[in-house]
């Protein structure tokens, strides 16, 4: 639409500061909103395992001691969800993308796609340049402390420069693809992609 | 499996248009209701939302989402909005917007929280505050599709003027078409109060819900701690995973 309609009245509240940190249609929030499809998965640390797979068989699995043997890192970034807040400078720790494909001994990533695969059948879709190359974690651990449930602990996907609801909550899996198919909200109207820069909410966008 | 094929066909692209704002409702003394009229709406199904976006007069823009509360039958669409006291954007929907008024609109979002009157089988919604807006669009397509499967509304407010709908959803439930609701004030009780007095808990949940064999579906919108809670309470209870659907409404709705 080429001349919005000027809502009579409306002033707002201008980002006060680091608004070019702020991507379009997005505002700054200072807590952490909780947004999730269906209940909190709350399994046991000893039934969890997290695996590379590909073709219906896993790659390599890791158990959770397995898991947090592997190398850290540590990330500082600011997060953006859909539903229109942004976060700053949070704090994350976990396993690179890389670190797992290198303990899986796999010196390529064995498909240009991936899926995600949560507790609760959540789905993702991201593509392993958005992943690789120090782009994606599975992380463990926010400000410090382990992840809490509700915000996709034990285990999240992170991939920060992609609207958050890419970053899945209770990841299992990470399955590779030879082609991009669309997750769980990929299918119900939002975007393929999803980079909050080019502001690409919904399907089309 | 969460994921519904019927939900699943191509999208259409979401193009913004502009609501205007035809009619206002107090609902409570923080909560008001705008009827909009659209140039072009596709309709919806019960559950969906919509994202606005309001521009000052000195071009600056801010955008939002907000659950949609009329029935798809219904000729308008009806958003509900709750006055967050240092919002950016609620304070100026629920105080300063008046008739005639415009911003820009798109939608309908979203395909999973949504329940429609071709689903089978008992409906269990949960409500905490402003958690019930989605809630009701699901009722008011019920009474207008006259599903008469049984339906329960447990919906908790902080006291008996923070309940929003209330007339409406008393005389919904007065139809005797097989919907009952069950009110619980947490913070303050009218003198003679005959509904629940506490937040939501375990016993609430098993008294006036469904038992697990019925397969009721389930749809629980409020603050992050009233859902987290009832979902996991539901799970414990031995309600299946995917029959709860869960949507929350925080602070940073601002």
């Amino acid at each position: 639409m080429a001349q919005p309609p000027i809502s009579r009245g409306f002033r707002g509240r201008k980002p006060p500061v680091q608004s070019d940190r702020i991507p379009p249609g997005q505002h700054l929030v200072h807590d952490f909103p909780v947004l999730s499809a269906g209940p909190t998965p709350h399994a046991p640390l000893s039934e969890w395992s997290f695996s590379l797979d590909q073709g219906g068989k896993a790659l390599k699995e890791w158990s959770w001691e397995e898991f947090n043997a592997l190398p850290q890192t540590r990330l500082k970034t600011d997060i953006h969800c859909v539903t229109t807040w942004s976060k700053l400078d949070t704090q994350w720790r976990g396993v690179s993308i890389d670190d797992l494909l290198k303990a899986a001994g796999l010196a390529e990533p064995p498909g240009d796609f991936t899926m995600a695969h949560c507790d609760g059948d959540y789905t993702t879709n991201v593509p392993v340049d958005d992943l690789a190359g120090g782009k994606g974690m599975v992380a463990t651990h926010f400000e410090g402390e382990p992840l809490a449930p509700e915000h996709g602990g034990p285990a999240r996907l992170l991939v920060p420069h992609l609207y958050f609801w890419k970053s899945a909550k209770w990841i299992r899996t990470l399955e590779f693809l030879d082609s991009d198919e669309p997750g769980f909200w990929e299918q119900l109207g939002y975007h393929i992609y999803g980079d909050p820069w080019q502001e690409q909410r919904y399907a089309g966008d | 499996m969460i994921r519904n094929g019927s939900d699943s066909a191509v999208p259409r692209r979401l193009q913004w248009q502009t609501a205007e704002v035809s009619g206002l409702i107090d609902e409570t003394p923080r909560v008001r209701s705008l009827v909009l009229t659209l140039p072009d709406w596709p309709g919806h199904k019960p559950g969906q939302h919509v994202d606005i976006r309001l521009t000052g007069e000195d071009g600056y823009r801010a955008q939002r989402s907000y659950s949609i509360a009329s029935a798809p039958e219904s000729e308008n669409v009806m958003l509900t909005v709750e006055r967050i006291e240092d919002g950016e954007v609620s304070p100026y929907l629920s105080i300063d917007v008046r008739k005639g008024d415009k911003f820009e609109l798109r939608g309908p979002i979203g395909g999973h929280f949504v329940w429609t009157s071709a689903l089978q089988g008992p409906l269990f919604l949960i409500a905490g505050g402003s958690g019930v807006a989605p809630l009701m669009a699901m009722l008011r397509h019920r009474a207008a599709a006259k599903n008469k499967a049984p339906a329960t509304l447990l919906y908790s407010s902080r006291a008996f003027e923070d309940i929003i709908y209330r007339t409406e959803l008393e005389r919904l439930a007065a139809m005797g078409d097989g919907l009952k609701i069950v009110h619980t004030l947490t913070r303050q009780q009218p003198a003679g109060w005959a509904g629940g007095a506490r937040r939501i808990d375990r016993a609430m949940l098993e008294s006036e819900g469904f038992p697990p064999a019925a397969r009721p579906r389930i749809f629980i919108c409020g603050p992050t701690r009233l859902v987290e809670s009832a979902s996991q309470i539901m799970l414990d209870l031995g309600h299946e995973a995917n029959l709860i659907k869960t949507e929350r409404f925080g602070p940073t709705g601002g």
